[in-house]
């Protein structure tokens, strides 16, 4: 959990340019962390890639905190 | 211009498509030969990219399947790494009178021409969107702004890519990616060989340059669009007509 959390954190610092303090699993982002449409889109095509697992966009759609991400992933490992 | 880029070509196996594999390929390109049936002509396609000392693959696939599509994405990537130019080319006619087209020749048009479009465009932006770049090049048709009686299901094909180009390319413009579309007029193909003899002198009497068109002045102007020389343009159609529509 710790680690799915480092490892997505610092993927959606590195692609949103935010600081790392403002990543809480509470941050939403688009609200919080300023990301468009289109940066949700490529964030989950990172994600993908890092974990080497694929997220459906029915999922994807769903998807709207830092929390949510890590919590998908860590229930489909 | 285009060494070590990768170009994918629908509809590669003849026509205006054949011209255009071949126009990039002798700018430095490797290319991918997608063709929906005439295998040999693609083989043909395929050797002459050889020739000119490229690299080529040829892939069936119907770009009115998404599914074809998707894996063909997923083979062309796996042989060369990287898509840096789509020329979404593939195209049919049904032509019929309104009163008289059956479902069918709609659906069938406005599923490889309009559909086949949009399922490459949505395989291709992954790939271009990680690596922060790519050309998109859509053919449609001059009858797509000027309309064409007998061709309700091509020209509402062809004038839906023309808006399809202008979205995507506003969509896709912050990750570097361009869409352009290219607007041929009427050129001499297999697919334009089959119109009467009448038909095509009324043609010749509407462009104002006075010939039909090669492939080969198609395959010009989307060099161009998928050269470094077209990196400010996007969301465009340039109308490539002997000067049918000013």
């Amino acid at each position: 959990m710790a680690d799915t959390l480092e490892r997505v954190k610092k993927i959606i610092v590195d692609r949103l340019g935010v600081e790392e303090s403002k990543v809480t699993l509470e941050a939403s982002f688009k609200e919080d962390l300023g990301a468009d449409s289109l940066d949700v889109v490529e964030l989950v095509m990172e994600l993908e890639d890092e974990f080497d697992m694929e997220i459906s966009d029915e999922d994807a759609e769903k998807i709207t905190t830092v929390g949510e991400v890590v919590a998908y992933i860590e229930s489909h490992k | 211009m285009l060494a070590g880029k990768t170009a994918l070509v629908t509809g590669a196996s003849r026509g205006i498509g054949r011209a255009i594999a071949l126009r990039l390929a002798e700018a430095g390109a490797n290319v991918v030969v997608n063709y929906a049936g005439s295998e040999a002509a693609a083989a043909e396609t395929v050797a002459k990219v050889k020739e000119l000392g490229r690299e080529a693959i040829m892939i069936r696939a119907n770009v009115a399947n998404a599914e074809e599509v998707n894996e063909m994405f997923k083979e062309a990537l796996e042989r060369f790494g990287t898509i840096d130019i789509l020329v979404n080319n593939a195209g049919i006619t049904r032509d019929n009178l309104l009163m008289r087209m059956k479902e069918e020749e709609w659906d069938e048009v406005i599923a490889t021409n309009l559909k086949g479009v949009f399922n490459c465009l949505k395989a291709a932006t992954r790939p271009m969107m990680k690596q922060r770049s790519g050309k998109i090049i859509n053919i449609t048709s001059v009858v797509g702004v000027l309309g064409n009686p007998g061709q309700a299901n091509y020209v509402a094909a062809k004038a839906g890519v023309i808006g399809l180009t202008k979205t995507a390319a506003r969509e896709l413009a912050s990750r570097g990616i361009t869409v352009n579309a290219v607007a041929p007029g009427f050129i001499d193909t297999d697919m334009t060989a089959t119109l009467p003899e009448d038909v095509k002198a009324s043609m010749l009497g509407q462009i104002p340059l006075g010939r039909l068109g090669q492939a080969d002045d198609i395959a010009g102007v989307v060099l161009f669009l998928a050269s470094d020389a077209a990196n400010y343009m996007t969301g465009q159609t340039l109308h490539v007509d002997g000067g049918m529509y000013m």
